[in-house]
């Protein structure tokens, strides 16, 4: 049995300091204070004093509080019985269920050996154009909502869940507010959902530090039942609520910030979490669906910028709409030549004009004179707007492509579109009617050129 | 050797540790702590009284004070020899695919595998005879590895002057077989063996000389090889926001670049960018040889999960190998991606070690070490009269997409080349993002540069003409200025972008971009007269279908002259109009 201590020397931020020996890196120990228990983690050793963040927050810690440590790190319990339940973020019970004590597995374990992943090569179809025709969603991606607050990102994380044909859900909250917390709740119990997700919440008057574990304790379920052939969706918002978890306790420990006050290993801390996305050979997978607020709506921030660089690309949702420009998957290329050949020309094609388009609108805005070009572009920013980015158009991919060409039909000539000719013989709509007299026209160009 | 020196642990944070020792130790030499079976691979990088400031290149969970740790008087090393080739490491060279055979699905921690197979058997073939005199470098035989002679050199760390003892005859042998003996200038025996070690941190220097590298490199974008070229032996960098296309565009040169050997240094970034290569290669025919790409190409993994202290490593493990075959007379490539990772961990070591930070709390030596790591390139005159070369291109992550931070600032200062890559661009979709105004090279390309100069005139011209009419509009735009922007554009899509995932398009023969910029140069030359902006915009849209469509056909099919025909006629449409005017 471990010894107990009951002198703590210093208390400073959620970090307390103790004198003790025989104790390991990263073990967890129990604070017992006059109010509750508590879990806290080494986090440094030097001789005999040992800094543990306390979990629960060092609030109301007194210097005579017990100290026990527990001769292992932190773990969590791994079997069926963790599906339909909601714990916290230290891995207690939150409903009225049992706690789960047989068969703790560790969290926070190994990297996957680089030669034991697949290239990812399974489209997840949302229904919703802006994801499936521009960046369609794949098995094993990891990849934010970036957004500022006051978005629909929680709404859409929950409708990608539900669509996504996936054998588990694990929701990882952290700073999560009540009414988020019961939104998912409900959404996945009216989508028949429940009985295959596993919740670990925050909430947003836990203990900040407390929410330091929930991606660890999301992803390490994840990664067992992945290895058990399982495909795992993982949810974890908000992920900027971590990272400010992470700066607070890098300045408690007076380490020197690299930017705007986060710690300089605020990338390699986010990336050992959204690394865990996989697609593991003979067996199942895990895909990372996070949410990312970005402070300012600036993305640049180091939250956001550091998590692009990450992750494997980003949905970026702003009014309502996920933007074509700053949105990306970066798996998009291992399914969308799976899909329809005109997939990818779509694409970037529908893209390319939509910039064209943002330009010209803010001409018009200046209040320029619109040549006939401008005029078309006008025409075909509104139809893209309103026929592929509204998210309330639930169609499929294919559908989805047959309306680019429709869109584009309606706004534009042929060669004004910049698209390859074979496609354009495959799929423009027919109109014929309009292309003879489009001929007849240029004819008669020519003719009056000619003399 | 002395007897081993022992230390043991007083403190641990993070990945670093300080150790009590006694005795002799020597800064930057590998020390183990030892735990149970576990023994976990550090470095000593700093000294102070009886303690030595270890990181440690793995995870630190579960060590304890007093943990004792045993020290190795050596230096961080790799092992040379044939067997390097094809193979995946991790930023210590442990090969990966063993691991995952033995281990199965994560990785280990705290064991370490040969990083060549020490039982395969090598066809040598000796290229020296019993009393020729030879130095560090120099070739004793070869043995095929590959589609390559693989040099079997006078271990680089001979600092004498040798004369062959003895040398086996043709047949075939182990690594660790003897394959000669040397007689030192004092008379002394030295056993030679096919595989020996090389500290990573230690430029490898047995060159005669290291010369201006003159060469195009040709890596088939067009972008680069036309307008910013790279030479053999010379560095470049890609700095670039997060997904504007800096891995893509280093994926297509790995590939397509005409050296004779690829590093890839995949330096704290994603597994997954890494597994396309890994599965990929062995399956993709090498243009150049017939035989797989994989034959060519070693890759260093240190993803961005592994550990920090091996990632600071692995950008020097893929250096010394490098070098290592550079010195056999080869080109080879190192694609580095991302340099700031690798300065990213510098960061972590030094805040742990409490050094005064400079900025953005990166060390004060962070150009230095910047500056040292891209010295290793070069091109060199070897000691057999032959040459080699070894280039190396870096990808920047610099914060915020801001070039005007110390990584990216740091490796503008030694770099001969400078991809930039805009957020504009690549979101506008105009691939590789590659900005053609930021960007630059020092060396000389594949076209002369008079005209490249002209391109790039139209390319300024054309982006002031753009901006000029963002504020008075079209309308406020004179005719010519405005074919001037047209021009712009189609040289912009019909040729500096380019469609990296279309087999044809993505890689474009330096015989074909000799070809094909000589009609868009002549286009961009000529002079049109357009009635109206909206026939030359017309006359442009057409005009770009056409080219595009072109790029999309390989040159030696009958339909490429085709399509070069259908250009022609277009172009002629307003050739015969400016007679007629
Ligand atoms: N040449 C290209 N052609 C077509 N698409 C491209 C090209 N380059 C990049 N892309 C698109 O952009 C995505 C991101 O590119 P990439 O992964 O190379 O970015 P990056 O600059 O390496 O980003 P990070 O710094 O986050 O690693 C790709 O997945 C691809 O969809
Ligand atoms: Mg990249």
């Amino acid at each position: 049995m471990k010894e107990v201590y009951n002198r703590i020397l210093s208390v400073v931020g959620n970090v307390i300091t103790v004198r003790a020996e025989g104790v390991s890196y990263e073990e967890l120990a129990e604070v017992t204070t006059s109010r509750t228990k508590t879990l806290a983690q080494v986090i440094k050793i030097d001789n005999d004093i040992v800094s543990l963040q306390v979990f629960a927050g060092s609030k109301g810690v007194s210097t005579h509080d017990e100290v026990r440590f527990l001769g292992h790190p932190m773990q969590v319990a791994y079997s069926e019985n963790l599906l339909g339940r909601i714990f916290d973020g230290s891995g207690q019970p939150r409903d009225k269920g049992p706690a789960l004590t047989e068969n703790m597995v560790e969290i926070a374990g190994p990297s996957v050996n680089p030669a034991k992943r697949i290239i990812p090569n399974r489209m997840i179809r949302t229904n919703i154009p802006m994801i499936d025709v521009f960046n369609s969603l794949v098995v094993s991606q990891k990849l934010p909502i970036f957004s500022v607050s006051g978005e629909p990102y929680n709404e859409l994380l929950a409708r990608i869940a539900l669509q996504a044909e996936v054998d588990m859900i694990i929701l990882g909250g952290i700073g999560l507010k009540f009414d988020e917390y019961m939104y998912f709740r409900d959404e996945l119990e009216k989508g028949g959902a429940l009985n295959r997700s596993v919740f670990f919440v925050h909430t947003a008057s836990d203990p900040v530090v407390e929410g330091l574990m929930v991606p660890d304790l999301s992803l390490a379920i994840a990664e067992h039942f992945a290895l058990d052939g399982k495909d795992v969706l993982v949810l974890l918002t908000d992920m900027t609520n971590f990272a400010d978890a992470l700066k607070e306790i890098a300045i408690t420990m007076e380490q020197v910030p690299s930017n705007r006050g986060y710690p300089g290993d605020l990338y390699s801390q986010l990336a050992a979490r959204y690394e865990k996305a996989v697609d593991f050979e003979d067996a199942g997978s895990i895909t990372i669906l996070a949410v990312t607020t970005m402070p300012g709506d600036d993305v640049t921030h180091p939250i956001p910028d550091n998590t692009g660089y990450i992750t494997e690309g980003q949905f970026y949702l702003r009014n309502g709409r996920i933007e074509p420009f700053g949105s990306l998957s970066r798996l998009k290329q291992q399914v969308n030549n799976k899909t329809r050949k005109d997939h990818r020309a779509i694409m970037d094609g529908m893209i390319q004009l939509y910039a064209q388009y943002l330009e010209t609108e803010e001409k018009r805005a200046m209040g320029f004179r619109m040549s006939d070009w401008d005029k078309k572009l006008l025409k075909y920013g509104k139809l893209f707007e309103a026929r592929m980015m509204n998210l309330k158009v639930n169609i499929s991919l294919e559908e989805a492509l047959d309306n680019g060409w429709a869109i584009l039909a309606e706004c534009f000539m042929p060669e004004e579109t910049a698209f390859r000719t074979d496609l354009v013989k495959e799929f423009w709509p027919k109109a014929e009617e309009k292309e003879d007299d489009q001929k007849e026209e240029d004819a008669k160009k020519e003719e009056s050129e000619e003399t | 050797m002395s007897e081993k020196i022992l230390g043991e642990i007083t403190s641990i944070n993070g990945n670093m540790i300080s150790v009590r020792f006694k005795g002799n130790i020597v800064q930057n030499e590998v020390g183990y702590v030892i735990l149970g079976d576990e023994r976990l691979k550090s470095e000593v990088i700093k000294i102070k009284d009886d303690l030595a400031f270890m990181q440690v290149y793995e995870l630190t969970k579960g060590i304890k004070i007093g943990d004792p740790v045993e020290f190795t008087h050596e230096m961080l090393s790799v092992q040379l020899g044939p067997g390097v080739l094809s193979r995946v490491y991790d930023g210590l060279q442990n090969p990966l695919n063993a691991l995952a055979e033995k281990y199965g699905f994560f990785l280990p921690r705290g064991v370490v595998l040969d990083a060549v197979d020490l039982e395969k058997r090598w066809t040598f073939s000796p290229s020296v005879k019993k009393g020729d005199v030879v130095y560090r470098g120099m070739s004793l035989g070869s043995v095929p590895e590959g589609i390559f002679d693989h040099k079997i050199m006078v271990p680089f760390n001979f600092y004498d002057e040798y004369t062959v003892e003895s040398i086996v005859q043709n047949g075939d042998y182990k690594v660790t077989d003897e394959v000669a003996v040397l007689t030192d200038s004092r008379g002394e025996k030295h056993s030679v063996i096919m595989l020996f070690e090389w500290p990573v941190k230690v430029p490898i220097d047995a060159y005669t000389q290291k010369l201006i590298p003159r060469e195009p490199m040709s890596t088939r974008v067009r972008i680069v090889d036309t307008f910013f070229p790279v030479n053999k032996g010379g560095t470049y960098c890609i700095p670039g926001p997060f997904g504007a296309g800096k891995t893509v565009l280093q994926q297509l040169t790995s590939r397509y670049a005409d050296v004779d050997i690829v590093i890839i240094a995949a330096c704290g970034e994603r597994a997954g960018e890494v597994v396309e290569t890994l599965r990929e290669f062995p399956k993709l025919e090498d243009p150049r040889t017939g035989k797989t790409l994989m034959e060519r190409t070693v890759i260093i993994c240190n993803t961005s999960s592994m550990p920090v202290a091996a990632r600071e490593a692995s950008v020097y493990t893929a250096a010394t190998i490098g070098e290592y075959y550079r010195q056999m007379g080869l080109d080879v490539l190192i694609l580095a991606d991302s340099t700031s990772r690798w300065a990213q961990a510098m960061r972590e070591v030094s805040g742990r070690l409490e050094e005064i930070p400079g900025e953005e709390a990166f060390p004060a030596y962070l150009e230095s070490r910047i500056a040292e790591f891209y010295e290793r390139a070069g091109y060199v005159e070897l000691p057999d009269g032959t040459f080699g070369s070894l280039t190396i291109g870096g990808t920047v992550s610099p914060a915020g997409g801001n070039f005007e931070e110390p990584v990216t600032q740091a490796t503008l200062k030694v770099v001969g080349a400078f991809h930039g890559l805009s957020r504009a661009r690549s979101d506008a979709r105009r691939y590789p993002a590659i900005d053609p105004l930021d960007s630059w090279s020092k060396y000389k390309g594949i076209i002369p540069a008079e005209k490249v100069e002209e391109a790039h005139d139209v390319l300024r011209r054309g982006n002031e003409v753009h901006q000029m009419m963002m504020v008075v509009g079209e309308e406020g735009t004179s005719l010519d200025d405005f074919v001037v922007y047209l021009k712009s554009e189609f040289l912009d899509s019909v040729y500096l972008q380019q469609d990296g995932f279309d087999p044809v398009d993505a890689s474009c023969s330096s015989e074909r971009q000799l070809y094909v910029f000589e009609k868009i140069h002549n286009i961009l030359m000529d002079t049109y007269t357009f009635s109206s902006k909206e026939e030359a915009r017309k006359f442009f849209n057409v005009l770009r279908q056409l080219v595009i469509d072109w790029n999309y056909i390989p040159m030696e099919k009958d339909e490429f002259k085709t399509q070069e025909k259908e250009i022609e006629n277009h172009l002629k449409k307003v050739r015969t109009k400016k007679s007629a005017a």
